[in-house]
């Protein structure tokens, strides 16, 4: 039997950069790696990798993979799954980590499968069991109702990570670390799908992700027209407009601006939630925020129990009063 | 072309229940089903049943329902056959209690394998209990079909799929070709209510009972024995529930008092 050794990270690159989850699920390798006593690994995997693997070290990484093909371009699950069996059954590492993005949740459970191992997604909290150093994943149930906490003993141990559940390192850029090319035989005839097109529908102005402010509405706000009102003060106060799933499945506003369990994990400084009753799975997506306001009328709403200011009432006449005020303050 | 289709659907508790009947029971780090509230097909999979009757709305073709638990509610299970669906296959057995994402994806694909013809399997992208989010491309993995998850369009047309797979920021158009397996987001839209013929004929239907054995599933790869992941604990995170009222006269009054009072936390 192989020796499973080292807390493998996969990287992904955002515009040709390190993305951010990246960084975090360096943050958060190190610390286990430290633990264990073993090397922090980063696989990164696509067509050019740039200066990406030193980054990577800068980060934390003590050793870093790379997996270069023009085949890699873009994510396929075919390519990258096989490009990924390769390299988890030539490096044999411990842990394997994924973020929890729209790669990360499409190639972990399909490449777990393939190694025959289990895995824990969208984990919020891992550590390691200091007696049989096995990795313990703690990560959201029931919508966010609970939490459970899983181990498996077949390697390597794997998980996704949520977004901005971990810290990353301050970048150290005279850390020292190895680049290893790694070579993987992709045959084009495996590769089942083909992407026609990539559509962005990111609204303008502040990122959902990057805002510290962030106006949210529920289905209490009843239609598009009421999501005006939010913008106006979600612009007064410099952030960006959410929303929970009701009014994006009702097309009210666009799918991309949904917070909570299926949609974006923001954790602004400021999170106003407006006609939103504070459903588990959306609470899943903000329950990081720093203060919460609620705006609702039903007292009992669960988004109360999250708050640390709220007002009960009719949020038609409660925030053109509380907008108006803002933008005093703001001003004087 | 009709289409053959197959839709896993899961039997959860109500997602939907009110927060506050949510209870576990500790020592056997199980939830506590909340009284008078039934429960319900996972709504991720009610909309995978509605990304299948899109397609047989176009071209026709057959949807069956695959199932697995122990002690399936038939009201509950024999919703998506309400919805439009053709056929339901249930996997009940005492045996298939107590499964992680492994033993239910191998129970699933072993049934599909038995079901033999299968242009498109589709999934909820998670189930609304464990979020696991696995099952989908397990099932695919061990059939050997390619999948795309996440999507929140599918249509079919020369034998291939066009799918769209939702990314962070927009979306993404896959074609695939068939046989594969889809998972289902909620950005597909809502699913269609049941009509009140698709009830009573839903009445009429008996579903197919599978066990383990008459699929040919080893002991060993069943439910809580097949398990790969090992639950450690179960529990409800503490919340603080702090939360300080602001009250006036008028609601307008109130929205100006809550600003100045978020101003005098340094919030604004």
């Amino acid at each position: 039997m192989a020796e499973y050794k080292g807390v493998m990270v996969y990287g992904e690159l955002v515009e040709g950069k390190l993305s951010s989850i990246t960084t975090e699920l360096l943050g958060c390798g190190r610390r286990l790696a430290d633990e264990l006593k073993e090397d922090l690994l980063c696989i990164l995997v696509g067509d050019k990798l740039g200066e990406a693997p030193k980054k990577a070290i800068a980060f934390g990484a003590d050793k870093v993979y790379t997996a270069e093909d023009p085949l890699l371009k873009e994510y396929q699950t075919d390519s990258y799954v096989a490009a990924m069996e390769k390299a988890a059954k030539d490096i044999s590492p411990r842990i394997l980590l994924f973020g929890q993005t729209s790669v990360g949740r499409d190639l972990a459970p399909r490449l777990a499968f393939r190694l025959g191992v289990s895995l824990s997604m969208d984990c919020i909290e891992l550590s390691i069991d200091s007696g049989t150093k096995l990795l313990q994943q703690t990560r959201p149930v029931y919508g966010g109702n609970a939490r459970a906490t899983f181990t498996s003993e077949v390697f390597p141990q794997m998980a996704t990570v949520r977004q901005k559940a971990m810290s990353p390192l301050e970048p150290n850029e005279s850390r020292k670390g190895d680049i290893t090319p790694i070579k993987v035989e992709l045959d084009p005839a495996k590769i089942r799908t083909k992407v026609l097109d990539t559509v962005k529908e990111e609204v303008v102005g502040v990122k959902l992700e990057d805002a510290q402010a962030i106006v949210s509405g529920g289905r209490g706000i009843g239609g598009p027209d009421g999501f005006k009102q939010l913008e106006e003060l979600a612009k007064v106060l410099k952030g960006a407009v959410g929303a929970s799933r009701p009014p994006c499945d009702n097309k009210w506003v666009p799918d991309t601006m949904q917070i909570g369990l299926t949609g974006k994990i923001v954790t602004p400084e400021l999170y106003i939630a407006v006609g939103l009753s504070g459903a588990s799975q959306h609470l899943a997506g903000c329950s990081s925020a720093k203060n919460i306001i609620a705006i609702n009328k039903d007292s009992e709403a669960n988004i109360f129990k999250e708050a640390r200011f709220g007002v009960v009432g009719d949020w038609k006449q409660i925030l053109p009063a509380f907008t108006e005020k803002v933008k005093e303050l703001l001003a004087g | 072309m009709p289409l053959n289709m197959i839709v896993c659907c899961k039997q959860v508790l109500d997602p939907e229940a009110p927060p506050a009947s949510f209870k576990i029971d500790p020592s056997t780090n199980k939830v506590i089903p909340p009284p008078g509230v039934p429960p319900v097909v996972s709504p991720f999979d009610e909309q995978a049943v509605e990304a299948a009757l899109r397609i047989k709305d176009q071209q026709g073709g057959k949807i069956t329902v695959l199932s697995l638990g122990n002690n399936l509610l038939r009201d509950v299970v024999k919703k998506p056959l309400s919805m439009g669906a053709d056929e339901l296959i249930l996997l009940e057995d005492e045996a298939f209690e107590g499964g992680d994402s492994w033993s239910i994806a191998y129970a699933l694909a072993t049934a599909i394998k038995k079901i033999g013809e299968y242009d498109l399997i589709f999934c909820g992208r998670q189930a609304a209990d464990w979020d696991a989010g696995q099952v989908g491309s397990g099932i695919a993995e061990i059939l050997g079909i390619p999948s795309v998850t996440v999507a929140k369009k599918v249509e079919v047309a020369d034998g291939k799929a066009k799918v769209e797979r939702v990314i962070a920021d927009g979306y993404q158009v896959i074609e695939v070709t068939l046989p594969a397996l889809i998972t289902v987001s909620n950005e597909l839209g809502e699913a269609r209510y049941a009509t009140l013929k698709g009830i009573m004929a839903a009445a009429k239907k008996q579903p197919a009972v599978w066990k383990p054995a008459d699929i040919g599933l080893e002991p060993s790869k069943v439910g809580a024995a097949g398990q790969r992941a090992k639950l450690l604990k179960l529990f409800q995170p503490v919340k603080e529930g702090k939360c300080e009222i602001v009250a006036a006269d008028s609601p307008a009054e109130a929205g100006a008092k809550l600003a100045a009072r978020l101003r005098e936390a340094k919030l604004i």
